[in-house]
């Protein structure tokens, strides 16, 4: 059970799972994004369903809280024409596992077909994959630190559609990388799909030890850091970062890292600026810039839909070769 | 007399420095002779032991044992069983039971428990403090009079300094040793494995060096401070290796063992979230084990089991909040010998890290020299051995070579010349 792709992959390479962007093939990421870009064009139109998961029933199975994401996948689903079910487990710190496995045995007795899980604890959603019957396809929507695949794919079609392209581009990101599932998932989709160069900016106490390690490059400085880039990508502060010693405050937080037109300088002129929301104006980021002409933010929003159509309809797809690939002949 | 003759064995023993074939003759629990047959008497039994090796029974300085507290990860009975199948004739039980070892009723009930299951024999660590909650002191003379071999907070930390002095100094009144962690909960809290960049790769909180390396400083200049005899348990780091030697450079008298899981893995194994490998101490760099590895050759190392059998759900879980702990005792000297099968170690000093250097620690002598206990171990190198779930003496189901083939197979374990396995 080592290999992620053993797990979310099919034997011919085909998605099963989407759990982490880690270790995908350029041309299956790719193939994620031309999906996506199909689905964009149905979203302007005045009837936006698909009939590709008609029949189909996803589950949103959230251990923690998020309304942006678990709404947007929700729309997904329903523009893929699935019946969808929202369930937030309260998270019981006390009881282990079982719940998890109870919860899990109790939902594959509804025979759903998709299980879209947000949870706490890296590798939850692919413990879950690991766990469930074969025939149900699991979307990671943010486990711990760990992995957000669909948001990085949908800053990876913000890249593409707004700079050509992703090869060759300098990508930054900036803030609490340590505890960021989405900068993990970022910066895997990025070098797989060829930017020049990721780097990360922030404190030390906000950079993983080793990130090197993940082909990432650290800055401490956001004029060096911002330098010739193409894409600035800032990331949320949360406000229990100051309680556990990480940070002495908001405000040296803005003074050294918060995203100003003053800062934006130092990037190209051309540079776009992303965030994967919610947005904390005057702390990582001010409204100047955050509103202004660079600002990509919230068209990210509106490919987050396709984006997601794009990997519940893949994923469906993996799964139904295999289940027609075991019936027999 | 009427003995039991070992015929053709490969005596190795490490106290003695002995590595020979060998005939080798018990009785009345005792080895009479090695190498040639005693004057008077006559055999009663013989075991032809051609091809296999005999070594003195291994000492586990450190293994959980379910009972009291945790029937659904096994008995005493159940891994005492395993124990001796893995090759131990003697293990030191850590404290933390429910409820915990910090009375003397709890101790003699282990030992009780432990006598009649009539397995590995169990040296109980008594808690060095009331509940192991770190705070005020166990009764440690009381313990150690019921049986109780040494003090010990199992993982628990001893978060406040002057709680370890203390302790340290009562200890060191009464000649009663400590077994002492090194882990400060404020850098290690929250994590759940080491950190490095396979835990940055994962998202996972990790736990730094300095957690064990901070903790070992402390210890190390409490024990020179107070004099009490004191035994690290579980290192995992090569800086404590290093910090060790220059205590033991400087006149101090301090020993340590590191887990077996941590010769064997690293934190690459936790690639994948395989919960199996969430352990405490956790599985570090290949530098670390490497270095561990070297003083276990150098004899400065003994190795413990940190055996920790968990049932199927407490494994069946994400991660981070998976039960740590492995399950080691079933085929733990066909384990241990796969780092003689890499060509990491010779035979001998791993051996001794299993057997004479515990000893030594604990103030026993476990040898095959004329006249000492027969508590031994007869294996046969060259066959091999898949274990099943199903075939596990242990209760508990998260053992590391589940359906994966091991070499070499414990076929006798004597404790004081009855046989256990």
């Amino acid at each position: 059970m080592t290999d992620p792709n053993t797990v979310q992959l099919t034997e011919d390479g085909r998605l099963k799972h989407f759990l982490t962007t880690e270790g995908l093939s350029r041309e299956l990421l790719t193939e994620i994004l031309d999906t996506a870009d199909s689905f964009i064009s149905t979203q302007e139109r005045a009837v936006k369903t698909v009939p590709l998961l008609r029949g189909k029933t996803v589950v949103n199975l959230f251990f923690e809280n998020s309304t942006r994401t678990r709404s947007t996948f929700e729309l997904a689903a329903k523009r893929l024409s699935a019946d969808i079910l929202n369930l937030d487990i309260a998270r019981s710190a006390t009881s282990k596992g079982e719940t998890l496995m109870d919860t899990l045995w109790n939902l594959e007795a509804m025979y759903s077909d998709m299980f879209v899980v947000r949870h706490s604890d890296s590798g939850a959603a692919h413990f879950i994959a690991e766990q469930v019957t074969p025939n149900v396809a699991i979307i990671n929507a943010g486990d711990g630190r760990h992995a957000h695949p669909t948001q990085a794919m949908l800053d990876m079609l913000t890249i593409r559609r707004h700079k050509g392209e992703i090869e060759g581009k300098v990508v930054a990101i900036v803030g609490d990388i340590l505890h960021s599932r989405v900068a993990r998932s970022q910066i895997h989709a990025l070098r797989t799909l060829g930017a020049a160069e990721v780097r990360v900016i922030g404190p030390g106490t906000l950079l993983p030890s080793d990130i090197e390690s993940m082909g990432a490059v650290p800055f401490y400085d956001m004029k060096a850091g911002l330098a010739d880039c193409d894409v600035v990508i800032m990331l949320r502060l949360q406000k229990e970062r100051m309680q556990n010693a990480l940070l002495p405050s908001e405000g040296e937080f803005f003074k050294l890292y918060g995203l100003t037109e003053e800062k934006l300088a130092y990037a190209r002129p051309d540079a776009i600026v992303m965030h994967p929301g919610p947005i904390n104006r005057g702390v990582e980021i001010e409204s100047a810039v955050a509103d202004g002409s660079h600002s990509v933010i919230l068209n990210q929003v509106s490919y987050g839909i396709a984006v997601r159509m794009a990997v519940m309809a893949m994923a469906m797809s993996g799964q139904q070769t295999l289940n027609s690939s075991e019936e027999p002949a | 007399m009427r003995y039991l003759h070992i015929a053709n064995a490969r005596v190795i023993d490490p106290q003695t420095s002995t590595d020979s074939i060998a005939d080798v003759f018990v009785a009345d629990g005792r080895i009479c002779t090695v190498g040639r047959r005693p004057d008077a008497g006559e055999i009663e039994a013989s075991i032809d032991a051609s091809g296999q090796w005999l070594l003195p029974g291994l000492i586990d300085l450190g293994g959980h044992l379910p009972e009291p507290g945790f029937s659904q990860k096994g008995s005493i009975a159940t891994e005492t069983r395993a124990a001796a199948r893995g090759g131990f004739t003697h293990i030191c039980s850590l404290p933390d039971t429910r409820p915990v070892a910090d009375t003397s009723a709890v101790v003699k009930l282990i030992l009780e428990k432990a006598s009649r299951a009539g397995y590995a024999r169990v040296l109980p660590l008594g808690a060095m403090t009331q509940g192991l909650a770190g705070e005020q002191l166990a009764s440690m003379y009381t313990l150690h009079e019921a049986g109780a071999v040494a003090m010990s907070n199992a993982r628990e930390p001893i978060r406040d300094s002057y709680v370890m002095r203390r302790l340290m100094e009562y200890a060191a009144t009464y000649d009663i040793p400590l077994f002492l962690t090194a882990n400060d909960l404020s850098l290690s809290d929250g994590g759940c494995m080491h950190e490095g960049p396979v835990a940055t790769r994962m998202g996972l909180p990790g736990i730094p060096e300095t957690a064990e390396t901070i903790a070992l400083s402390q210890i190390l200049l409490l024990v020179e401070q107070t004099g009490v005899q004191a035994h690290i348990s579980q290192i995992s780091c090569r800086r404590s290796v290093n910090m060790l030697s220059q205590a033991r450079e400087s006149g101090l008298r301090v020993t340590a063992d590191t887990p077996l899981a941590n010769l064997l893995y690293t934190h690459e194994s936790v690639t994948g979230y395989n919960s199996l490998y969430n352990v405490q101490p956790p599985l570090r760099s290949e530098r670390d084990r490497a270095a561990l590895v070297a003083a276990v050759a150098a004899g400065e190392l003994a190795i413990s089991s940190n055996h920790s059998p968990h049932e199927i759900a407490a494994k069946k879980a994400p991660f981070s909040d998976a039960e740590a702990g492995m399950s080691q005792y079933d085929a733990f000297l066909s384990q241990a010998m796969m780092l003689v099968e890499r060509g990491e170690i010779e035979v001998s000093p791993l051996v001794n890290a299993l057997t004479a250097l515990p000893a030594s620690i604990l103030g026993m002598r476990q040898s095959l020299e004329e006249g000492a206990c027969f508590s031994a171990v007869l294996f046969d190198p060259d066959s091999t051995q898949t274990l099943t779930a199903g075939q596990l003496a242990s209760g508990g189901r998260n053992h590391p070579m589940i359906d994966k083939p091991v070499k070499g197979q414990i076929t006798h374990v004597f404790l004081e010349g009855c046989q256990i396995c």
